[in-house]
């Protein structure tokens, strides 16, 4: 008996080392490659690369600059559709919501919000590109804007949930129709929360580069507006890490950087936001 | 709030009383939201409208056998699903079968054992990590783990297990394993941050009281509050695989691009992202076009199948929690 529970005392030492081998092995791998990307990318990226066009292949120096502007443009578009669109369908599933359709519209969302990106870079090629017969930044921020509406909306609602009965039914009891509630009371306090889930669903966006691939394609210039093809960050990634020359390489790291950065930058940001807002939510 | 009241009460349906009750704001207001809240639906329907009109020539052309065809070739107009969609399954089963006991394991260190200080910051790291952008992944990928595959890890898997037809032919860095193995990486946050989750959600008596009937430490664990939280696990396992089903960037990056079938881990495939991402913008024609279209349909059902399944499953995990807490 007393060997069997040695025993059993040994497995549980022995299993439970285990699982913590599992969670140091699963970070140190994950802060490994990102040490790596930070290490290249730190010796790649000066201010040629920031302001400059790109060279022709092969030749060395050159720049992202327009790919950069051309994120910038696309991103903006995508969170100037998204961001409203999925605000007011979170206030909707949050605030209006029946059971059966708001269900139904949860559902949806959550499905939509697993699509992959690829296939959603075909719906915008089928709806604008095809249309217009031209790809496009407009494209490449509708299809952005398509992977933004569902991430908002969902966030959205969380926050407005978590906002107290008794605010609604105090701004209620003090005669204001439930839209004026909702709006000057329920919304402000909880716009914290709502704030960093739309940061959070444009930082996830921004990096997004399969649904770009085929809507707003790339540029070896300055973008000349929303109706023209338009180099991205990511696809520059993408097209200099996948092509043979050494100083595409060099600007695939630097690229790679910049991109994490902004992102990290963002989720960071989001998440100091939301944790000086929990005393607000309280 | 009144009025509102009063006209919904008195109004005879019809559609003079339908613009006559939207002069109270809070009507206005529930339409609109309501309106966009239906955009939500059009967009997932449109999505399955325009894949499926897209792709109506392919589907003519080729029936059930585009599922079944193992040929792939533009010049002769030539098109079947078979090596994109072996591709992309065997190289998510493989990122499962790294991720899984990994991620499950980190997940119960994080949830259990370890200080709460740690496991906060370890889940802090990790979910950054889960915004990371795919391609960068990707980028990673090819000047990191491909070399490491084909000067050490390769040739080591060769060396020892070649005689398994899995682990034979030659070796290129690029191909199933090292897509499955970035695949892994990137799923890994989903799974131990979901994971993490639903065990924190399992109430403090299920283990207490396990352990005092006697049991160590690990067995309360394993016994206890692992299958407490099994459905809430799954969820967390079926969200990765959903995510690796799909995954574009990264695979693209390292898969090889040969659109044929190979029993070899090592070699070079494609997975379906990964074709439709390399030669939809240059496609020409519309039967190529449309089977490229049809083979994003395909992805779709699959990924669409999973990720209603992963929901279900947390839905009925939350469900349960709450029902019992």
């Amino acid at each position: 008996m007393t060997l069997r529970n040695r025993w059993r005392k040994i497995l549980s030492y022995l299993m439970l080392g285990l699982t913590g081998v599992c969670a140091v092995v699963a970070v140190v791998m994950l802060f490994l490659i990102l040490g790596y990307l930070v290490f290249n990318g730190w010796r790649s990226v000066d201010w040629d690369f920031v302001t400059k066009l790109p060279k022709p292949p092969g030749e060395v120096g050159g720049g992202m600059g327009n790919a950069i502007v051309g994120s910038l443009q696309i991103v903006l578009l995508a969170a100037l559709i998204g961001l409203p669109v999925g605000f007011l369908a979170g206030v909707y599933l949050a605030e209006y919501g029946g059971h059966t359709f708001a269900f139904l519209v949860r559902y949806m969302a959550d499905l939509l919000n697993g699509i992959p990106s690829i296939v959603i870079g075909i719906f915008a090629w089928t709806v604008v590109v095809v249309p217009l017969h031209h790809f496009s930044a407009l494209a490449g921020g509708m299809a952005l804007a398509v992977m933004l509406i569902p991430i908002t909306a969902r966030s959205t609602e969380q926050f407005l949930v978590s906002v107290p009965q008794t605010l609604r039914e105090g701004a209620l009891a003090l005669g204001a129709s439930q839209w004026k509630a909702i709006a000057t009371v329920v919304v402000p306090a909880a716009y914290r929360g709502i704030a960093t889930g739309m940061i959070l669903g444009v930082a996830r966006i921004a990096g997004e580069t399969a649904p770009l691939l085929f809507t707003s394609l790339n540029n070896q210039f300055w973008s000349a507006g929303f109706s023209q093809p338009t180099a991205s960050l990511p696809v520059m990634i993408f097209t200099y890490a996948t092509s043979p020359y050494q100083d595409w390489h060099r600007q695939a790291w630097a690229a790679g950087m910049v991109l994490l950065t902004l992102v990290l930058i963002a989720n960071v940001a989001a998440r100091l936001i939301l944790s000086r807002g929990i005393s607000v939510q309280r | 709030m009144a009025t509102s009241a009063t006209l919904r009460a008195h109004s005879p349906p019809g559609a003079r009383s339908f613009f006559k009750r939207l002069t109270s704001g809070d009507e206005i207001a529930r339409l609109v939201t309501t309106l966009f809240a239906s955009l939500i639906l059009l967009l997932t329907l449109g999505i399955v409208w325009e894949l499926w009109i897209h792709s109506a020539l392919a589907r003519q052309k080729f029936g059930f056998s585009f599922l079944t065809s193992t040929l792939w070739n533009p010049v002769t107009d030539q098109f079947g699903a078979l090596p994109f969609i072996y591709g992309t399954v065997i190289t998510s089963v493989l990122a499962l079968l790294i991720a899984v006991p990994l991620g499950v394991g980190a997940a119960i260190f994080l949830a259990e054992l370890a200080p709460p200080r740690i496991s906060s910051s370890f889940t802090f790291f990790i979910e950054l990590l889960a915004a990371v952008p795919s391609v960068i992944y990707g980028l990673l990928a090819i000047f990191t783990l491909v070399p490491l595959m084909r000067d050490s890890i390769g040739p080591f898997l060769k060396a020892r297990l070649g005689l398994l037809p899995i682990f034979s032919g030659p070796i290129f860095g690029v191909g199933y394993l090292t897509a499955g193995m970035i695949l892994a990486i990137m799923t890994l946050p989903f799974i131990i941050s979901i994971s993490r989750d639903s065990l924190l959600e399992v109430p403090t008596e299920q283990r207490e009281a396990a352990l005092a009937l006697g049991a160590t430490r690990w067995e309360s664990t394993w016994h206890v509050v692992v299958p407490y939280a099994r459905l809430g696990i799954f969820g967390s396992i079926f969200l990765g695989l959903a995510r690796a089903l799909g995954e574009t960037m990264a695979v693209t990056m390292v898969i090889g691009n040969d659109p044929s079938i190979h029993a070899s881990l090592l070699a070079p495939g494609y997975t379906i992202a990964a074709i439709i991402a390399n030669e939809f913008a240059e496609a020409t024609g519309d039967l190529y076009l449309q089977s490229l279209v049809a083979l994003a349909l395909v992805l779709f059902v699959l990924t669409i199948v999973i990720n209603a399944l992963a929901r279900l499953l947390i839905i009925a995990t939350t469900r349960r929690g709450s029902s019992q807490a």
